[in-house]
């Protein structure tokens, strides 16, 4: 009989690794995780608004993905140029989806919801299987593996860039719910729906600026994630589940707990990459997933109901 | 059980007897694709069944069934490959686990209160979990999965579940339509009864004095027990299963699809459901490989439109109004 060995466990005899090792891979998964956050905030505030569960979230950042692709392809310009583009053609395509396809189903029971995006997502999904093929995409600038030094650390160029992006997009989110008329209706929407029906606000067209906003966030964190990883038509689904991981944790519908969430699972994704091994990184965010939902339901930041 | 199943009208009865000759002697007319047409649908009618208990009697929406066809799967083969256990006892044995998974799951969830969304969140994130978990354990293949091994062509050991498609298309018939008995049973018994006021309202229901918790948690066991006998033949049926193939999150979805389309909460909604949609995939993708294209993911995408149009334009499912046309409504 063999030795069994249930996990492949890190052998014990390797070098301890020195703290900047640990400092520098939390460095990665903070910027990472900010990025995830920005996508997760675009769930977020889909369902603090509109009560829908996005779950086509996932495959519409493929969708984003690929056309950052292709503009890079096309064009030649770095797909951080293409964040606001993208952001603005996928906040056209969540108010056509919204408006056309999900507001008919606002009364509709919950699993009726779910069904429906969850056959949008394959529509997206196998769409772009027969569009672009299987095979992997990925873009490489000219600054891929260029790095800041600041003593001991080593800070990845585009993965700075694309977290500052992100905060400046969640930023003006933020700016646009707090401070803008419309911004403030909408929350007047999602705090009273009866209400805001009273006073004369248009809901059905702010319902479908949130669903726009909620995927233009998606559109500008795709053209962020194609610098960091593949894309591949079959990579929504891990989206999907890595948001709504992000946004469990953080509390459904808080926003400022979307960005802290995801910060959050990208560091320990990243460290459990380094201690574990890379492939059972998920395997660390759905187990949060599966404590979150069993003993804080509303999640870390939120209130609870 | 309390009444038994109104009389059908004559035709309908003479419709049904025709209908299952048709299905007893379809293995020795139908060549080989036609017959692994039919295998994945009975596999597909089965499997919804069992998701059906869940969903469709209990109103708990499972997005992570994939789960129990996995442990089916696993349980099963490692019993047959490593203590010589055959799927006869194995499949039994295995179905006890998944039923005390599904028992797990539902204890948890229901216990603190876990409902709507975020059940169904957490039924994907165990199935997820899972997956990824048996991609790592080497003893069970890790993401390459497990072999069975094969008998010689035309061979039959029933003892061990070997053979052909003919075998498997009998075993999926056979337990195809036991669970059509069993759920016709469960319907109209008290429990059946008991659930149908869960979903319809869970308040009023607690109010008239069912225990809610108890209640989901047996529709969770015995939907799990039965997807994963299912789980059991699919992966003596296709020889090897992997984590990927197993546990999936597109599985999951898959084994939705048929319910939904044939009307969920109905006795023959996910049999009706799993034959249209697995003949009508495969009836494109022969037409699209007649005219010379070969288009992967095109049935996939069909079925996403399939699904978008039914939940909006027939919200019950296309058996309702079919029954309604024959006189059974």
């Amino acid at each position: 009989m063999t030795a069994q060995r249930f996990l492949p466990l890190r052998d014990l005899d390797f070098e301890p690794m020195s703290w900047d090792v640990y400092a520098n891979v939390i460095i990665g998964g903070l910027l990472t995780g900010l990025v995830y956050g920005l996508m997760a905030l675009g769930l977020s505030v889909i369902f603090g608004v509109v009560r829908v569960v996005n779950f086509a979230h996932g495959e519409m950042m493929m969708v984003a993905m690929y056309l950052a692709v292709l503009g890079c392809g096309t064009w030649g310009v770095d797909p951080l140029w293409l964040m606001l583009p993208l952001a603005a053609l996928m906040f056209v395509l969540g108010y056509a989806l919204q408006s056309l396809l999900v507001h008919p189903f606002m009364t509709r029971p919950d699993h009726a919801q779910f069904m429906l995006l969850v056959a949008v997502g394959m529509i997206l999904t196998n769409g772009a299987l027969i569009l672009f093929g299987p095979d992997a995409r990925s873009i490489q600038v000219d600054y891929a593996l260029d790095s800041f030094e600041l003593g001991p650390l080593l800070i990845d160029k585009v993965r700075l860039y694309a977290a500052v992006a992100a905060l400046a997009v969640a930023a003006a989110l933020f700016g646009f719910f707090r401070l803008s008329a419309t911004g403030k209706a909408i929350r007047a929407c999602a705090d009273n729906y009866r209400g805001a029906l009273v006073v004369g606000l248009d809901v059905r067209r702010l319902f479908a600026l949130t669903f726009g906003c909620g995927t233009a966030c998606v559109g500008a964190a795709g053209a962020m994630l194609v610098l960091l990883g593949d894309v591949t038509p079959s990579v929504g689904p891990a989206y999907t589940l890595l948001a709504f991981v992000i946004v469990i944790v953080g509390g459904l519908g808080s926003m400022a707990g979307a960005l802290v969430a995801g910060v959050l699972i990208g560091v320990s994704e990243a460290l459990a990459g380094l201690i574990l091994v890379p492939s059972m990184k998920s395997m660390v965010s759905f187990g949060l997933l599966i404590l979150v939902l069993l003993f804080r339901p509303q999640g870390l930041l939120g209130r609870s109901a | 059980m309390s009444r038994s199943a109104p009389a059908l009208p004559g035709r309908v009865r003479v419709g049904l007897i025709l209908a299952l000759a048709l299905l007893l002697a379809a293995p020795w007319v139908a060549g080989p694709y036609l017959l692994s047409v039919l295998v994945l649908a009975l596999y597909y009618a089965y499997v919804g069944q069992a998701w059906n208990v869940m969903m469709g009697f209990a109103g708990q929406l499972s997005l992570g069934h994939a789960l129990y066809v996995g442990l089916g799967a696993y349980v099963s083969a490692t019993l047959y490959l490593h203590a010589g256990i055959g799927p006869w006892a194995g499949a039994p044995i295995a179905a006890l686990v998944s039923a005390g998974a599904g028992a797990v799951i539902g204890f948890l969830a229901f216990r603190f209160g876990i409902g709507g969304v975020y059940f169904a969140l957490l039924t994907i994130a165990f199935a997820e979990f899972t997956r990824i978990g048996f991609e790592h354990i080497d003893w069970l293949g890790g993401a390459g999965g497990l072999f069975l091994p094969v008998v010689a062509r035309g061979q039959l050991d029933i003892v061990d579940l070997r053979g052909g498609p003919r075998l498997f298309y009998y075993v999926l018939l056979a337990l195809t339509a036991a669970a059509l008995w069993l759920c016709s049973r469960l319907k109209h018994s008290r429990i059946g009864y008991y659930w149908l006021a869960i979903r319809e309202d869970p308040d009023a229901a607690r109010a008239l004095g069912i225990d809610l918790f108890r209640y989901r948690v047996l529709a969770a066991a015995i939907s799990a027990g039965m997807t994963s006998i299912g789980g059991t033949v699919i992966a003596f049926y296709y020889n090897s299963l992997t984590p990927a193939d197993s546990f999936g999150s597109a599985k999951s979805i898959e084994i939705i699809l048929g319910p939904l389309v044939g009307g969920l909460g109905t006795l023959a909604g996910p049999i009706l459901g799993a034959f249209v949609l697995t003949g009508l995939g495969e009836a494109l993708r022969a037409l699209l490989d007649a005219t010379g294209h070969q288009v992967p993911g095109a049935t996939q995408l069909f079925y996403g439109l399939v699904l978008l149009l039914v939940i909006k334009y027939l919200p019950n499912g296309i058996w309702p109004g079919l029954a309604r046309r024959l006189g059974l409504g």
